[in-house]
């Protein structure tokens, strides 16, 4: 019966086996990872397993996992954004600093800092566009820049390094409700935050594989020049990235204004290298074209997990940079046994 | 291949234009004259063939032709309409199609993703709107048997064929989206000579399916057998156009290797009193063409 079968399919393809097909996939290295750091912190931490410990894990996973889901998508489109960090930090202090100022309802806000964050990432990808210089550079001149701008319009506007409250500013509630409110699920409150991630997540992955824009994203990561010739939009393409990104910067923005009532404008500095660590423990390919939205919040998931299931094992948290460190060299090295098997020939 | 014989039809009948015609063609980047004064033309069921050492401005050629650079000089015509290709997608739209040498082709997506990069199938509506991909998938492997390839699985990344399939797939594509006339850029550059020899097959099936196909080679073997028409470049300037029964395989190897220049080698290989192997193989080279040369 099973030779009826059997020479029916291609006798080639017989070859290949479920196992090595799925080790095909990007985020399957960080799927084992997060799944050996789970068992391995459920071992020695007792606190870890409970409903409310997992949601705190969610919770810090998300506020890292939203900026991956469009840092992972620029770069699968072969590009850098190093001004994600402080990006979240401007859009959430454009939105406090405008609605304080001129004490309109904070929803106004929110709409203008939704236009400030995709402004940036416009501005990041067009002068990368039209000086051809690497995206690396020119984000990190635009994080230089957005640090001093936080700094100063904050002081400035505020007269403080913290924006002023805006708590009893009409809307407040409304959008905390939408921002930073929390659901509950069975008993455990679960940060809205959480739910919104895993949406942007699944949204990303739809219109990765699913989409023309999706073909056009892994073509202009692997291969601008080819895709160029067929007919792709690379420019735009890559421009929409970077406004992905700055969109995915105003939502942790909103998120990080609304779940207080205030913003530090020093914050954020150093979290865009967080993003990128979480995209490419997620099997994200540095040189583009190859990765997955879902590998990014692999990736994420496993900084939730190793940040606070540190704290519930009872460790010094001193270890935590370490452990990231040590997981980053272990992903990275994967991707490129993967690269180099899915790019050989036979 | 030489029982093939040409029907003439260097001017088509009443207003029966050419698929594409070059007139007194050139091209200058800043002070430099890239290309210049090159006539020619392409045809249904045609090869023509575009020969011409490294930097004869071969790639300049299918610049213009393919919408990636804008001629300075002389006139472009699709169909008989006097034409200025502005981008690729301009090109493609006028039927021109190019099948470039590093093949346009993202080494790490699936073969059908390549195969519809650009010209993606679509179902839904609105934001729902999606890839076809089973469609995209059965039509690639239909393409590809259609010309003769038979692949294990069309989900693995192109990355893995080798240069052959992989030159296949890009011109499959080329055919599949409507091209009328193919340009095909140094297909069998990098290939064995088994691989040139699949490759050289396709270009005559592609030939067969009635496309206008240039093809642009620096190997004047490659390029007798399978062409109708060639124009030989060098340094820029047309060497000479012809049509095949104007012209012998030996003849275009001599204008290519030019037989002065091979003169001028070994006598400064005899006056360096260099490496003797080198220079009897040059001298040899040279009397052969020389010879074949007074023959015809």
């Amino acid at each position: 019966m099973t030779t009826a079968v059997l020479t029916k399919r291609d006798e080639r393809i017989g070859q290949r086996s479920f196992l090595k097909q799925a080790l095909g996939r990007p985020e399957v290295g960080s799927l084992v990872g997060a799944l050996a750091l789970f068992i391995f912190f459920a071992l020695v931490a007792d606190a870890f397993l409970e409903p409310a410990s997992l949601a705190t894990v969610l919770y810090g996973a998300s506020t890292i996992g939203i900026m991956a889901v469009g840092v992972s998508l620029l770069m699968i489109g072969g590009e850098f954004d190093l001004s994600t960090g402080v990006a979240v930090i401007s859009s959430a202090l454009s939105a406090s600093l405008f609605s304080w100022y001129f004490a309109t309802n904070v929803w106004v806000g929110v709409v203008l800092a939704l236009v400030v964050s995709l402004g940036i990432g416009f501005i990041n990808g067009w002068i990368f566009i039209k000086t051809k210089l690497p995206s690396f550079i020119v984000t990190l001149a635009m994080f230089l820049m957005l640090t001093g701008l936080n700094l100063a319009l904050t002081r400035l506007i505020g007269g403080s390094v913290a924006s002023p409250s805006i708590s009893t500013l009409d809307g407040f509630d409304s959008a905390k409700l939408i921002f930073a409110s929390s659901v509950n699920v069975a008993g455990v409150n679960v940060r809205i935050v959480v739910f919104i991630w895993l949406a942007m997540v699944a949204v990303a992955t739809w219109i990765l594989v699913r989409t023309k824009v999706g073909n056009w994203i892994f073509a202009v990561g692997g291969d601008a020049n080819a895709a160029r010739a067929v007919g792709v939009p690379v420019n735009a393409t890559k421009i929409g990235l970077f406004m992905g990104v700055g969109f995915c910067g105003w939502v942790l923005g909103m998120h990080n204004l609304f779940a207080f009532d205030r913003v530090q404008s020093g914050e954020g500095i150093g979290n865009e290298f967080l993003y990128i660590i979480a995209a490419v423990i997620g099997g994200c390919l540095l040189t583009g074209g190859y990765g997955s939205a879902i590998g990014g919040a692999i990736g994420a998931f496993i900084f939730g997990m190793a940040n606070k299931g540190i704290v519930y094992a009872q460790w010094n948290p001193d270890w935590f940079k370490f452990f990231l460190g040590l997981m980053l060299l272990l992903a990275t090295i994967i991707n490129i046994v993967v690269k180099r098997r899915a790019e050989s020939s036979k | 291949m030489k029982t093939r014989t040409l029907e003439k039809d260097e001017t088509p009948a009443g207003g029966d234009a050419h698929l594409l015609e070059l007139d007194g063609v050139g091209k200058h980047y800043g002070n430099i004259s890239a290309l210049a004064d090159v006539t020619m033309a392409v045809d249904n069921g045609r090869v023509t063939c575009v020969l011409g050492d490294n930097g004869a401005g071969k790639s300049t050629l299918i610049k213009i032709i393919a919408g990636l650079h804008q001629h300075d000089e002389g006139t472009l015509k699709v169909m008989g309409a006097v034409r200025k290709l502005g981008s690729p997608r301009d090109a493609l739209d006028a039927g021109i199609a190019a099948v470039y040498q590093d093949l346009a082709v993202v080494s790490l997506m699936p073969i059908w993703r390549n195969f519809f990069l650009g010209s993606e199938i679509t179902t839904g509506f609105g934001p729902f709107r999606r890839l076809n991909v089973e469609k995209m998938k059965e039509i690639t492997k239909k393409e590809l048997a259609d010309m003769g390839i038979d692949l294990r699985d069309v989900d693995q990344p192109i990355g893995q064929l080798s240069g052959g399939e992989r030159q296949c797939v890009a011109i499959a594509r080329a055919v599949h989206f409507g091209a009328k006339v193919l340009i095909l850029d140094e297909p069998t550059a990098a290939l064995g000579v088994k691989q040139s020899g699949v490759v050289l097959k396709y270009i005559l099936q592609a030939r067969d399916r009635g496309l206008g196909v240039i093809f642009i080679t620096h190997n004047p073997h490659h390029a007798y057998p399978v062409g109708d028409r060639f124009l030989l470049l060098k340094r820029g300037r047309p060497l000479g156009y012809y049509e095949k029964n104007e012209v012998t395989l030996d003849e275009i190897t001599g204008m290519m290797a030019g037989g002065a220049e091979l003169e001028e080698l070994a006598h400064e290989l005899s006056s360096m009193g260099g490496h003797d192997e080198q220079e009897r193989e040059v001298e040899a080279e040279l009397a052969a063409t020389k010879g074949k040369r007074a023959r015809t």
